[in-house]
């Protein structure tokens, strides 16, 4: 159909017929909007929103001191060593899995993918719990574990080892569907040229993928910092000691310590917000370098 | 003994592409080491209790009742999820209205915030005393505290899933499509229904589980809001905890193994249906 603007007997164009034909009749419209901004009003700005009011009620000198507490302070910093640890090990461990899955064809690839994705259809409890099941002391290692004196569970390679479980699948999800995309050309060139894999690797695919690289990388690490149900398991909420920002939270919360509860919960807010902001800009700005499934 | 013969015992296909061996070997290694041995761990220690134990304790009423409330309340809160996330990505897709950046960007904050700050969060709103729940008080609405507070933590969680899935199948969607629906003589309503919503089923169907299986796990964002009340708002994975706690990991093992089998199950029927839609309507999620 030629959408010429020749007039019809009622006086509206071709292309505003089809304009009227193909959406939905104003108050629709108006209706739909409302309902979508009414949930999200409900569902996502207001707890948001509770957060910072709830951690500000008695001011922000009190708000400061909270945050000034030495076990709050431990807890950011158990948590910033874990992230620390668990991101770059599931960092190298993406790149790996998508170099062998995306840039070879071979026998299991798409069965390896599913159990790379495993961790996604695992509740975070039962990732600890397996860690529990195997470290513990009624377990076969437990004894054995015991008696070299090597504490993981109740201890901080407990809580990195049930971070690393949960955070798993993130690099190597964004990383695979990317590197697909891009095909090998560009690395079968560089070798013809004569550049050695590691070359290779380095000057040609990581320029590639940075960005894609970047993406899964913040999302690893806003897991990995505001993880709960796996780490609350491995932990044995040692004060001071072994708990992470997010059961320090759940500790001052079930102590009815509001303010400070949500003080520390701002500080995981406002890691949420960075990401969230970060992760717009890279989907604005570099969206061809990100993976299509992310792309919208 | 031929080259023809070769190639099918090759695991993989000829490349000039180096360091196949060592990203595959780094790939299962870790894979093994993290996933793998534990996640048998608890397949071997649920199957050392014997049929009969297992059995006792995961049809124990307390274990029977939790799992009911967690996948009941799981698949609640996704449904509600397909009818506000198909909405949300219409209306980001298709409309322009001020604050759309915004809007778009906010529906990815339940993958970014920690699930505990969402739970105490939450519960603040919706508490008998809380910023909304105040409101609902004198209606006879109570939100927190019951299983209907478990269904709103679902909500918040699951909803990035079902707009991140469909939101980039709705934006793929042909215009002429509509056109040519509209020419046919169909109305507005009709276009959708008829045209538009089975193209979107099978992503729908897709964000729906991914929804559920997110809910189903669920612990952190839940355990605050739900009251935690033995019986009646008590989910599968804190009566883990709890059992845990308790130093019965014979229980707790069951509880998890019971809840590993109905996930992969559902996910298996939902991966046919979607195979089985997408042969029907030709595109899929």
């Amino acid at each position: 159909m030629a959408h010429d603007g020749t007039a019809s007997p009622t006086g509206t164009t071709n292309t505003e017929l089809v304009r009227i034909a193909t959406s939905e009749h104003r108050l629709a419209r108006y209706g739909l909007i409302a309902t979508a901004l009414t949930f999200v009003g409900l569902f996502l700005v207001l707890p948001l929103a509770a957060v910072f009011t709830e951690a500000l009620r008695n001011g922000p000198g009190e708000f400061l001191t909270v945050l000034s507490d030495p076990e709050t302070f431990a807890a950011i910093k158990l948590t910033l060593l874990v992230a620390g640890i668990a991101v770059p090990l599931n960092l190298v461990f993406g790149i790996a899995a998508a170099w062998a899955i995306a840039k070879f064809e071979f026998k299991g690839k798409a069965f390896l993918t599913t159990l790379i994705d495993l961790p996604f259809s695992v509740s975070p409890v039962i990732s600890g719990l397996v860690f529990v099941l195997l470290f513990g002391s009624h377990s076969l290692l437990g004894p054995w574990l015991q008696s070299h004196g090597i504490q993981i569970l109740f201890a901080v390679p407990g809580i990195v080892l049930a971070t690393v479980f949960v955070t798993f699948p993130f690099v190597a999800r964004e990383l695979i569907p990317l590197m697909q995309e891009q095909g090998t050309s560009d690395e079968e060139a560089a070798l013809s040229l004569g550049a050695s894999g590691w070359q290779t690797f380095w000057h040609v695919t990581l320029p590639n993928i940075k960005w894609g690289l970047l993406y899964g990388v913040l999302l690893c690490n806003a897991r990995a910092m505001g993880e709960f149900g796996a780490v609350s398991v491995v932990s044995g909420h040692i004060r001071g000691l072994t708990n992470t920002m997010p059961l320090q939270v759940e500790i001052l919360y079930n102590e009815y310590n509001f303010v400070a509860a949500f003080a520390v919960a701002t500080l995981l807010a406002l890691l949420a917000l960075v990401t969230l902001v970060l992760k717009s800009l890279l989907e604005m700005k570099y969206s061809a370098q990100i993976a299509a499934s992310r792309r919208h | 003994m031929t080259a023809r013969t070769a190639s099918l015992w090759q695991i993989r296909q000829p490349s000039v592409i180096p360091g196949f061996g060592l990203a595959l070997g780094v790939t299962l290694s870790w894979l093994t080491l993290i996933i793998l041995i534990p996640l048998s761990g608890l397949v071997w220690r649920s199957s050392a209790l014997g049929w009969a134990t297992f059995w006792e304790l995961a049809t124990d009423q307390r274990t029977v009742n939790a799992l009911r409330i967690s996948f009941g309340t799981a698949f609640l809160a996704a449904l509600i999820n397909v009818f506000f996330g198909v909405v949300l990505a219409w209306v980001l897709v298709r409309y322009r209205f001020p604050g759309k950046r915004v809007i778009d960007a906010m529906v990815d904050l339940p993958f970014a915030l920690p699930t505990a700050v969402a739970g105490i969060a939450l519960t603040t709103l919706y508490a008998p005393n809380g910023w909304i729940g105040s409101l609902l008080t004198p209606l006879g609405i109570k939100i927190a505290f019951t299983p209907l507070g478990i269904v709103f933590a679902l909500v918040f969680v699951g909803l990035p899933f079902v707009v991140r899935t469909v939101q980039p199948i709705m934006e793929e969607i042909d215009k002429e499509v509509e056109e040519a629906a509209a020419t046919l003589g169909a109305n507005r309503l009709q276009t959708i229904r008829r045209v538009l919503l089975p193209g979107l089923a099978p992503a729908v169907l897709t964000g729906f589980a991914l929804a559920f299986a997110r809910g189903v796990g669920e612990y952190g964002s839940v355990i605050f809001i739900a009251g935690n009340l033995p019986y009646v708002s008590e989910i599968a994975p804190l009566l883990i905890v709890i059992r845990l706690e308790e130093f019965a990991y014979p229980a707790a093992t069951a509880i998890a193994a019971v809840m590993l089998v109905i996930s992969f199950a559902m996910l298996l029927i939902i991966n046919m249906i979607q195979a089985w839609s997408r042969r029907r309507y030709g595109y899929g999620a």
